[in-house]
């Protein structure tokens, strides 16, 4: 799924995100195909299980972007959160629908830009039927595209001086990057373009990617199918660019900086482009983010969640893409999903169990990262793939025989 | 013109206030090169003891019980989550000090429910005194004298006793210091109970001023005295303490106008100017990369 070294590779590769995506549709619309009454609340689609995919999803992308920064040109940057509010603020600004504008703008008498890609493509294709689906399609892909440019121009002119610092410097510099970018978009006087402290909403979200028939009742499930289809082609995107001459450059930068520019690396090109892609590919999963909670609000993109997102690309191996993936669906699932159970105020047998009432889920959750991270440095995979793993039992096999 | 001198004077106040933080984070980046992203966090945690412990005690007791907490957990947090990092790369101690920082909120937010808490009066401080036209409390008026007062107490540490000696050469030259018999450990401990005991204090004065505590009144506060350590130079006591009195009254001249929401912004820009133009700070020593 991740490393593509090979022409097999590479097919085995499609192959198993075609079989995963396959996999969810197919759970995500099982509801439908069993006759209602026994399906079990797991598989309803208000289930935490589809919520848990799909913020996994968002998050697998921004943590492997972060990855790439951190784990793979050692660069500890700390403004993953600064560039997914930009991607975030860009698509909802580019995608809420005209109509919707003066409602969502109304502290400000309407948006300063009357313009949305859905509306656009709307008037060549149609808004009804397959032109609809067509233009909503095209309409979202690009606002996310352009998500991610945003977020990609702002990171150049940000690295122009910033990537000079050495480490525990450029992190605290993007950070300070990353406030000023939330101040900025929280600022009255630009109320008609980012809607001031107020969150925009009423753009396209994940579940309007579902298909309904003509009384409004859902046939076809692709609300979580969509994030997980655009992460696969972000995180597939980066793989390759890991795996390119570029990729091994980032890796040379991140073993010795010095060494690199004495093998004629050029430090401040690979660097910048590492930023820069990095970026890119956060301003799309924050263009995601804002389409699961469904609104974009500044305040929402704070320190903690890169901090968030750093604690994801530790336990999942510094340096391993299908580490960070994996991590990002655990992390998610137990925060959100399987330790919930811990905030609940339970009584056994007429005994109340100590400690359980809210917050001491995020407690338990903390207390196993730091172990994680004093115990377990190296994460889920340190800095190994999940094809690795495979390959190392295939050739013991070999050896075997 | 009234005006200007209440927001200069408040300025002055929570300038020296952030010294009091940013005296830890110089302290420790001195020594370990580590920005302890925890101490704010601290700072916080000895607000919250500061509100449970005066609750159930008389203020004479519970403040300097709330001083010997503070420093226990300092202490604490060093030796559970940084002396076994010793040998890693930096990167690894610095998520560490993230993971602290997320552990402390969290609990933190588990034990208080994550309502704000309101600090205690303490008695004389919150006392209102009008200078020059402008009534303020006490602790404003205190706050730099004090500052000065434990920063000359510090720096007589450091340059006139042995423990002080000792810290100089830990953070000149960690290993040589190691080989001349210092023992590391111990120093790095003292280094952290000074950086707690100074954030214990801050906390007081801080929140006699701001009484509202959440989970994350740290957070904000700590990064703007670490602003402050860089401006000053990091590693350098004097700097950190100049650099916090920058640092305050350009935040309260920036709340002053009508740019409020830029308050964090510019301190921020500050930094990376500072950070871009003059990497060392304003008191920094220049170091120079060896391969």
């Amino acid at each position: 799924m991740i490393q593509q070294r090979s022409k097999k590779g590479a097919v085995t590769a499609v192959i198993a995100c075609a079989v995963l995506l396959a996999a969810v549709i197919l759970l995500e619309n099982i509801s439908l195909l069993l006759p209602a009454g026994s399906v079990p609340n797991v598989l309803k689609p208000t289930s935490q299980l589809f919520a848990v995919l799909k913020k996994g999803a968002v998050y697998s992308l921004a943590a492997v972007s972060m990855n790439l920064l951190n784990g793979f040109t050692g660069l500890f940057s700390l403004g993953q959160a600064g560039f997914m509010l930009l991607g975030a603020y860009t698509y909802a600004i580019l995608s809420v629908p005209v109509a919707d504008r003066a409602a969502v703008y109304y502290l400000y008498g309407g948006s300063a830009v009357n313009f949305s890609f859905q509306d656009m493509f709307g008037t060549i294709f149609g808004t009804e039927g397959v032109g609809g689906a067509v233009s909503l399609g095209l309409g979202v892909a690009v606002a996310m595209v352009l998500a991610g440019c945003v977020a990609a121009v702002f990171a150049y002119f940000i690295g122009l001086p910033v990537l000079r610092l050495k480490s525990d410097y450029l992190a605290i510099a993007t950070l300070g990057f990353a406030e000023i970018i939330k101040a900025v978009f929280q600022w009255q006087a630009l109320g008609p373009v980012t809607n001031g402290a107020n969150m925009i909403k009423n753009f396209p979200t994940f579940s309007s990617f579902n298909i309904t028939g003509a009384d409004g009742t859902v046939i076809l499930r692709l609300s979580t199918f969509f994030p997980f289809l655009v992460s696969m082609i972000c995180i597939a995107a980066i793989c390759l660019l890991i795996n390119s001459t570029y990729g091994r450059a980032f890796k040379a930068i991140r073993e010795d900086e010095t060494a690199a520019e004495a093998m004629g690396i050029n430090l401040a090109k690979h660097k910048m482009l590492s930023f820069c892609t990095s970026a890119f590919f956060a301003g799309v999963s924050g263009a995601m983010f804002a389409m699961f909670v469904t609104n974009a609000q500044a305040k929402v993109y704070t320190t903690t969640m890169t901090y968030e997102i750093l604690l994801i690309v530790v336990i999942g191996g510094i340096g391993s893409i299908s580490g960070s993936v994996m991590a990002t669906f655990l992390y998610v699932a137990c925060s959100e999903w399987w330790l919930r159970f811990l905030d609940n105020v339970t009584v056994i047998n007429g005994v109340q169990l100590p400690f359980l009432r809210a917050g001491f889920r995020m407690v338990v959750f903390s207390v196993v990262i730091m172990i994680v991270v004093l115990f377990f440095r190296r994460g889920i995979m340190g800095d190994k793939e999940l094809p690795d793993l495979f390959k190392k039992r295939a050739r013991k096999e070999g050896t075997g025989k | 013109m009234e005006f200007a001198i209440s927001v200069l004077i408040s300025g002055i106040s929570v300038g020296g206030q952030y010294a009091l933080i940013a005296i830890g984070y110089t302290m420790v980046y001195g020594i370990l090169r580590l920005i302890n992203f925890a101490h704010g966090d601290v700072f916080m945690v000895a607000g919250l003891l500061g509100i449970y412990l005066s609750a159930s005690l008389p203020l004479y007791a519970a403040l300097p019980l709330v001083l010997l907490l503070t420093v226990a957990l300092g202490f604490c947090i060093e030796r559970a989550a940084y002396k076994p990092l010793r040998s890693a790369p930096r990167m690894s101690v610095m998520i560490s000090a993230i993971g602290v920082s997320y552990l402390i909120q969290n609990t933190a937010t588990y034990i208080t429910g994550g309502q704000p808490m309101t600090y205690p009066v303490i008695p004389f401080l919150s006392d209102t005194v009008v200078i020059a036209g402008t009534p303020t409390k006490w602790v404003t008026i205190l706050t730099p004298f004090l500052v000065l007062a434990l920063v000359l107490a510090l720096q007589q540490l450091i340059n006139h006793t042995k423990v002080g000696m000792a810290m100089r050469a830990v953070a000149k030259d960690f290993e040589t210091a190691q080989l001349m018999g210092i023992r590391i450990n111990s120093i790095i401990s003292v280094t952290f109970i000074i950086g707690s005991a100074l954030a214990a204090i801050g906390s007081m004065l801080y929140f006699t001023n701001f009484q509202a505590i959440t989970p994350t009144a740290g957070a904000l506060p700590g990064l703007r005295a670490f602003v402050a350590a860089v401006v000053g130079g990091i590693g350098s006591i004097p700097g950190a303490v100049v650099g916090a009195f920058i640092i305050g009254i350009c935040e309260n001249v920036i709340k002053s106008t009508e740019f409020t929401v830029f308050s964090d912004a510019g301190t921020f820009a500050l930094l990376i100017l500072i950070l871009v133009l003059r990497p060392t700070g304003l008191f920094g020593e220049k170091v120079t990369d060896k391969v």
